[in-house]
């Protein structure tokens, strides 16, 4: 709560800062209307006119707050035109690809830590294959997958696997790996199986590590789902609502699709982070 | 037929003789050479699937036709290449990078500041930024500015949130040594907080090399002029054409582990003393 002040007062700010840069880039545009009408613009009615432009360079925020009013509770959440219906989109993919990611990224994590031959082979490449571009194979991934008679969720969420799949298997093997000689030596005395440490000791304390590395995985997958959005052509969530707005011109259709993509994304983390506080604090692991 | 059991032979004998190299004592060559084995491996396997299956050019090339059109069109590759990595990616590396750095500064100044900016700087680089890349693609032309402008959106806040937590690492008992050596502001800012502030600098960096050239080529998905990593991607999906997709992916995947390669070896050299640096 000591934060709350200064986090409002920076937030402020950036309104502030927007609602100037919107009369900034939209002036000329302003003028130029104005001038072929053949009227003198005084101040005011300069500062009015480009915080009302139909297809501003820079919407202002309530333009953008007007237009996501407009598109999820003025609208039928089945009509295409309501961002709920994209933003659902998204989240179905980006969901499915998370979940896939993540089960996927835990299974390879306990190969690795148990197999020294799987360690030895695929641990460099993964790290390797965290300075690629990954997502610059997402259109090709679409398309054949469309070839091959996919299509839908599953070429999307594939993107968003392949994303949130490498931080869950670098996370998981640290955490997996964070017991100690001693703890290990202990569970060696008891004449714990293999699962057994597993279970009851490298599990519970990777804990801590799986969920740091859930919330980048779900910021990357939801980052894959978007761009999964965009070779399609346009079809339907919140990444054909990007790329449609920018084909049209249409800025607040833009900013209201990139606004709602960023309170999705806030809220999938934060929903980790709420599950990470229980849980830990259930273990007794809490900081 | 033929080819796939030549795959799965090669496999099996990929697979034994690493089995038998991880067995023996952990020394450089064999950590180099398991990992070496593996992808070399997995791509004599791609080949003998890929035509032991017959699987067609338009879904999955075999990994000889994609070297085949990697080198009959170095021309091409080494055009986008320039426009891509050089012009786009590089200006708003270094834009990007000088811009955040000052910015934490500022920030480290003033308590004020630091409380309010970095919760907000944690927030954004959770967010999807690179959905920014429609509108600075509008409002900075198709060239490679646009490019450099989305790069310099998304690696500014990683690179800010890290240095102002660098800055912080030094503890009161080092400052107050630097006051009693009388040392002001700037003085202690260089002999004492920077260097103690670049592994958290370079982590940042890091993250910011792959961060960089994802968003210099999904920028250019939005639009772009005739060439460039991304467009060619785009372009060449929708022709079918690809052969050309995997070779501008392996320039990319070249790209992307020497820059951090590069970025990895001057965080060796500068922060030797650390100890994630001593083996």
């Amino acid at each position: 709560m000591r934060n709350l002040f200064p986090v409002l007062t920076v937030v402020a700010a950036i309104i502030v800062l927007w609602y100037g840069a919107a009369v900034w880039l939209n002036t000329p545009w302003a003028y130029d209307k104005a001038q072929r009408a053949g009227v003198e613009l005084s101040t005011s009615e300069l500062i009015a006119d480009t915080w009302s432009q139909k297809k501003p360079k820079l919407p202002a925020p309530h333009q953008v707050t007007r237009e996501i009013w407009k598109t999820t509770v003025e609208k039928k959440i089945t009509s295409k035109r309501s961002l709920i219906y994209h933003s659902w989109v998204t989240l179905s993919a980006t969901l499915l690809g998370f979940a896939l990611g993540t089960v996927l990224g835990i299974a390879l994590a306990v190969g690795i830590v148990f197999n020294r031959t799987i360690d030895m082979s695929v641990m460099p490449w993964v790290i390797t294959s965290q300075t690629i571009p990954i997502l610059a194979i997402a259109p090709m991934i679409i398309v054949v997958l469309n070839a091959v008679g996919i299509q839908g969720l599953l070429p999307k969420a594939i993107i968003s696997m392949y994303l949130s799949f490498f931080p869950v298997v670098v996370g998981m093997v640290k955490g997996l790996r964070s017991p100690d000689h001693m703890q290990l030596d202990q569970m060696r005395t008891w004449h714990a199986s293999g699962a057994q440490t597993f279970w009851r000791l490298r599990l519970p304390s990777s804990m801590p590590y799986l969920f740091t590395s859930l919330k980048i995985a779900m910021a990357a997958a939801i980052v894959g789902a978007i761009v999964g959005e965009l070779p399609t052509g346009a079809v339907a969530g919140l990444g054909a609502r990007l790329l449609a707005g920018s084909y049209y011109g249409q800025t607040i259709q833009i900013w209201s699709a990139l606004l709602v993509a960023a309170a999705l994304a806030a809220t999938l983390v934060a929903i980790i982070g709420l599950i990470q506080r229980i849980v830990l604090n259930r273990m007794g692991m809490a900081q | 037929m033929n080819w796939l059991i030549a795959g799965a032979l090669i496999w099996a004998l990929g697979w034994y003789v690493n089995v038998r190299l991880a067995a023996l004592p952990k020394s450089r060559v064999t950590s180099l050479l398991v990992p070496v084995i593996f992808g070399v491996t997995l791509i004599i396997i791609w080949e003998c699937v890929v035509r032991g299956l017959q699987i067609q050019q338009v879904l999955l090339p075999a990994p000889s036709v994609i070297a085949a059109r990697f080198a009959s069109s170095t021309s091409i590759l080494w055009q986008d290449w320039v426009q891509t990595v050089l012009k786009g990616m590089m200006s708003g590396y270094v834009i990007g990078c000088l811009a955040a750095f000052l910015t934490a500064l500022a920030v480290d100044r003033f308590d004020f500041l630091k409380r309010g900016l970095l919760p907000v700087g944690n927030f954004a680089a959770a967010l999807p930024i690179i959905g920014m890349a429609p509108i600075l693609v509008m409002w900075f032309g198709f060239d490679w500015q646009s490019k450099a402008a989305v790069v310099v959106v998304m690696i500014f806040f990683p690179i800010l949130v890290n240095t102002v937590q660098g800055l912080a690492a030094s503890d009161a008992m080092q400052r107050d040594l630097m006051r009693t050596y009388a040392a002001g502001y700037w003085k202690t800012l260089f002999k004492l907080r920077l260097p103690m502030a670049l592994p958290f600098i370079f982590n940042g960096l890091k993250i910011a090399t792959t961060l960089a050239l994802i968003g210099a080529i999904v920028a250019e998905f939005f639009g772009s002029p005739i060439r460039g990593m991304g467009f060619r991607i785009s372009t060449s999906v929708g022709q079918l054409a690809l052969d050309l997709v995997w070779a501008e992916i392996v320039v990319a995947a070249i790209t992307g582990a020497l820059f951090y390669g590069a970025v990895a070896l001057l965080e060796r050299k500068w922060t030797f003393w650390h100890p994630s640096q001593r083996s």
